[in-house]
């Protein structure tokens, strides 16, 4: 029972790493239909500044904003020089304009802070509540559900949020409108950049900062907005706990699946609940219109 | 979404002649060429050039498997390290397990790589784009912990990979080993494209475009969609295993690290560059996922990362359509330039 | 004189000169002037971590060549990079060997990459010189000639781990986290043989992580559960630091022994949190830079010093760079020891000759020796125990039994 507790903890602390960059995934997918196999990379990159300003002698919170701030204007940079030409270029050029984003990040990280691991101050007291979840993954998770709620009202109640559904679901009416749609887009690559980096800052004191470090999570991150659905973003937090959760479970009690072949779980999550359920378990199905 | 790149070179009136040629002659006389000039290669070149090159036919093979699937049938794969994992493994299980003729393990690949791609395209009927292109990745994140699992650990070696050795040229035929394999994968280069092109040119390889460019109309007129997407994928993963069975054979060794995402990245890079829908572009794709990996380096060891994603940056902005579209401006280029020169005579 | 006037010179010195007046015997790769090496590290991908070894024995080749070189000649250092991918090894190697003509290959690192080109090195008979892995297959002097290990081997320490364990913990249950790689299993091997018949009883839970998992955390959980009191930590840096804080973190307290890939203080004990390492046993056989206890030693300043002068953008922190430092050292000896018989058999022939060869940077008492059937350069390793600060080694230098 012991150990039930403690893998369904651990399952929630190691879910709280997916579901933030669930989130980040979500996010660019709601601004440009798309998925940016990069996100983990900007994030990656996005936390390193963090860790060079706190090093730099900067007090935590204000490296924090600082960050967010640029990690804000970094992806819509990234919008407006890299991606605004490939506007109307097929979608495989865009995953190809990805993977170069993704050497660059990777490897320029790598040459300007080496590949040494490098620890990270968490905002979090040390410490945990019987051993079971440290406080700051309780902290990681809050995090999380405030981003949440945050985006919640964004596009629930704000006009900006407002036009960005309306950009990214039917650009041509949102013309109509006057919705400047490729500034939505940008600002769609804005925010997943700067929820990315929250992200990251908070995932990099768990799993150490280095420029590998978002490899293995951006799989999951997609294994988890996709599970809880890809246009959802509450979804794709639920989502990430769940896979967090299921993995421990898989790992620990099916003896023929072990720690050997955890990463196959994600795998086999993602492509089942495609063929399931394409929309997501809280995902509404979208029509098509021919 | 793959159509805007794809090349027609059937545009082209077929009887208009340019230098007393026409279109089809002269694709005719540049693939002539071409050929004459892979057979004639390794004769001016190193063991190790040789080598290269023919690490360059294996990557066209795979890359052109990649092809039919994307560029043709509007597929994405971002999975295809699997397949040629596949036929890799089944040429080293079978060689050094076995005892099996190297040359017969080709065929045996090929026939595994398609019963696996096959089936991999039924869940795949059910996804479309970019969810396509996700559950592939996972795929290929996927394959070297497969690889590397316990239970299989007495076929596959496990971490330690199998070790295999090269069978010189039969018959005492004057080639260095280099070269004979050069030659082996040339000739089975060859046989793939052609094989590829009279797909394509066909009833079913119309099939197979038309589900690419309006898969509800090709329904509407008769077409078994998903017969079609399945086959297809699983003549692409064909293609990749076999490529993966002679890189098993020329590397002489297998091992999980051969076969991470990367890659399946470097299929895709190689596709894009090559051309998507063109089938010679995957000899180009080939050559630059070798070659400008070796070219970053030489410019800073520390930097090739960066400069490698800036190089393929430039050549999506440059060249959108890749080595397909240069080619084709070429053409047209040209043939303005002839028509003026005609006009005035 | 400027260097490519005085490269003209040499060059018109050694066409005019008639072969039988130089003076030394040479294979591809050498000459008068300059020695050829070449190397492949990873320095893209996944296991980049690594390409500070190369970095760090380029720039200490560069030092040597500054002070006049090995015997006169230049060593002229050609690293590539393979990206920890095995084709692409093979292709490097090809590279090295066939077009760029090296005297031998150094340091190659890695087991699957390595394992790629095993056969075909000594099948050229080209030296495959003291590769960057700690397999046990590299010291096999019959059957591979042309191969030879520099680091003491997984399989070794593994030992050393279990006759410990043996003598000073009879009733052990042990849990073992490993890397599911090669390196990993060779650890847990070692650890199996060195327990013998006992192995089975002694281990009651094993878990294994690949290096694309986020944490390991679940792992640590269930070898928790199993009820084990002591710790078999077979992990690279980031995982050894996420295992250490976890372990604390559920208030666990086995004997915990860490594999010496992972006991640097500052890359590891340091980011895990010291308080939470104190008590953790692990081996050694260079010196840690990060631990106090070497601030004053005679050998950590000469490193150090050099580190600064030659090496600035290398991490003073990170093991790697004492790695890269020592083994250079190594090489050099060997090559002086070559006089002027530059050939791929005499350089395998003086690699298998260092007698009680003593670097700065290794631990006091830790010598090199090798032999014509002993091709393990490095066979000794110290326990340490680490207090919160530095690691307190106890106990003698052990020797290692595998293959000698």
């Amino acid at each position: 029972m012991e150990l039930f507790l403690h893998q369904i903890f651990s399952g929630l602390a190691t879910g709280a790493i997916y579901a933030a960059v669930a989130l980040a995934v979500v996010m660019i997918f709601l601004a440009i239909d798309h998925f940016n196999f990069a996100q983990g990379e900007m994030a990656m990159f996005s936390t390193f500044i963090c860790w060079a300003l706190i090093d730099a002698g900067l007090p935590y919170w204000l490296a924090f904003a600082l960050t967010i701030a640029i990690s804000f204007a970094g992806g819509i940079a990234i919008e407006r020089i890299l991606f605004r030409p490939l506007h109307s270029a097929p979608v495989l050029s865009h995953i190809i304009a990805f993977l170069g984003l993704f050497f660059i990040l990777n490897n320029g990280a790598g040459w300007v802070w080496d590949f040494t691991i490098k620890p990270m101050a968490s905002p979090f007291p040390e410490g945990s509540i019987g051993g079971l979840i440290g406080y700051h993954e309780i902290g990681m998770i809050g995090v999380v559900l405030v981003m949440l709620a945050l985006l919640y009202l964004f596009f629930r109640f704000t006009s900006v949020g407002l036009a960005m559904r309306a950009a990214a679901q039917n650009p041509e009416s949102a013309k109509l409108c006057g919705i400047s749609v490729g500034w939505m887009i940008a600002l769609g690559w804005g925010m997943a950049s700067a929820i990315g980096a929250v992200g990251g800052i908070l995932i990099a004191p768990v799993v150490f900062l280095e420029p590998n470090m978002m490899l293995g999570i951006l799989l999951y991150g997609f294994a988890a907005a996709i599970v809880g659905g890809i246009t959802n973003p509450a979804g794709a937090v639920a989502g990430g706990f769940m896979v967090g959760v299921l993995e421990n479970l898989v790992g620990t009690y099916i003896p023929f699946v072990g720690s050997e072949l955890k990463l196959t779980v994600a795998l086999v999550l993602i492509i089942s609940v495609l063929m399931v359920k394409p929309s997501g378990l809280f995902g509404r199905t979208t029509v098509t219109r021919v | 979404m793959a159509a805007e790149t794809q090349v027609t070179a059937q545009s082209v009136n077929p009887e208009r002649r340019i230098a007393g040629l026409t279109a089809d002659g002269w694709r005719c006389t540049a693939t002539a060429i071409a050929i004459l000039v892979a057979v004639v290669l390794p004769w001016t070149l190193g063991s190790f050039q040789t080598f290269q090159i023919t690490l360059v036919l294996i990557y066209a093979i795979a890359i052109l498997g990649l092809n039919i699937l994307t560029g043709f049938n509007g597929q994405f794969s971002l999975g295809h390290s699997a397949f040629f994992a596949i036929g890799a493994y089944t040429t080293a299980i079978l060689v050094e397990r076995y005892g099996v003729s190297t040359y017969l393990t080709i065929p045996v690949a090929g026939g595994l790589g398609f019963a696996a791609g096959f089936l991999f395209g039924f869940p795949a009927l059910r996804l479309s784009g970019l969810y396509l292109a996700l559950a592939t990745f996972a795929l290929s994140v996927a394959t070297p912990q497969l690889l590397k699992y316990n239970h299989f650990e007495d076929f596959t070696g496990g971490v330690q990979g199998i070790n295999l050795l090269k069978d010189s040229a039969p018959f005492d035929l004057p080639f260095s080993v280099d070269q004979w394999w050069y030659y082996v994968t040339l000739a089975i280069t060859l046989f793939t494209f052609w094989m590829a092109r009279n797909l394509i040119n066909s009833r079913t390889g119309r099939a197979i475009m038309a589900i690419r460019d309006n898969p509800i109309a090709a329904a509407t007129m008769g077409v078994n969609t998903a017969l079609y997407k399945t086959l297809t994928f699983g003549v692409s993963a064909l293609l990749t295993a076999v490529a993966g069975a002679l890189s098993a054979i020329v590397v002489e060794y297998v091992a999980p690290d051969s076969f991470t995402f990367v890659l399946s990245v470097y299929f895709l890079i190689g596709l894009v560059i090559g051309g998507v829908g063109w089938i010679p572009g995957a000899v180009i794709g080939g050559a630059f996922v070798l070659y400008v990996p070796n070219l970053a380096e030489g410019i800073s060891t520390g930097l090739a990362g960066v400069l490698f994603g800036v190089i393929i940056l430039l050549v999506i902005y440059l060249m959108p359509s890749g080595a397909a579209g240069l080619v084709r401006l070429g053409i047209t280029h040209l043939r303005r330039r002839l028509d003026r020169d005609n006009n005035k005579a | 004189m400027n260097r490519r006037l005085a490269l003209a010179v040499l060059t018109i010195a050694g066409l005019s000169l008639p072969a039988a007046a130089m003076a030394g015997t040479y294979d591809t790769g050498a000459t008068d002037t300059e020695i050829k090496i070449g190397n492949t590290n990873p320095y893209s991908g996944p296991a980049s971590a690594y390409g500070q070894i190369g970095k760090t024995i380029s720039a200490y080749f560069d030092t040597v060549n500054a002070a006049g070189g090995i015997n006169g000649r230049k060593i002229n250092f050609v690293s590539l990079d393979d990206g920890y991918s095995p084709p692409k090894t093979k292709e490097q190697f090809r590279k090295l060997v066939e077009s760029d003509q090296v005297l031998f290959v150094f340091q190659s690192l890695g087991t699957p990459t390595n394992s790629a080109v095993h056969a075909y090195m000594n099948r050229e008979k080209v030296p495959q010189l003291f590769v960057a892995t700690g397999a046990t297959k590299w010291g096999d002097p019959d059957n591979f000639p042309w191969t030879m290990g520099w680091q003491p081997n997984y399989q070794t320490e593994g030992r050393i781990y279990a006759n410990y364990i043996k003598q000073n913990l009879p009733n052990a249950k042990i849990a073992i986290l490993y890397q599911n790689d090669d390196y990993g299993k060779d650890y847990v091997q070692g650890m199996k043989d060195g327990l013998g018949s006992m192995a089975g009883k002694m281990i009651v839970a094993e878990e294994s992580y690949e290096t694309t998992e986020p944490t390991i955390a679940s792992q640590i959980i269930k070898l928790k559960a199993s009820g084990a009191d002591v710790l078999f930590n077979v992990t690279t840096p980031k995982f050894a630091a996420q295992a250490i804080r976890k372990v604390a973190e559920l208030e666990w307290k086995p004997t915990h022994f860490l594999n010496n890939v992972s006991n640097s203080v500052g890359s590891v004990m340091n980011p895990a949190g010291a308080e939470n390492g104190i008590g953790i046993i692990s081996s050694f056989y260079t010196k840690d830079p990060t631990d106090p206890q070497w601030q004053t030693d005679a050998g950590y300043k000469a490193w150090s010093d050099w580190m600064d002068k030659h090496h600035p953008d290398g991490d003073k922190k990170s093991s790697f760079t004492v790695y890269g430092y020592t083994v250079a050292q190594t090489l050099v000896q060997a090559l002086k020891q070559c006089g002027d018989e530059l050939t791929r058999a005499n350089v395998m022939k003086q690699a298998a000759s260092l007698k009680d060869l003593e670097l700065g940077m290794l631990l006091p008492g830790i010598k090199i020796n090798t032999g014509p059937k002993d091709f393990f350069p490095i066979e000794q390793m110290q326990l340490g125990k680490f207090n919160g600060t530095s690691w307190e080694l106890f106990g003698p230098v052990i020797n290692g039994e595998v293959g000698s």
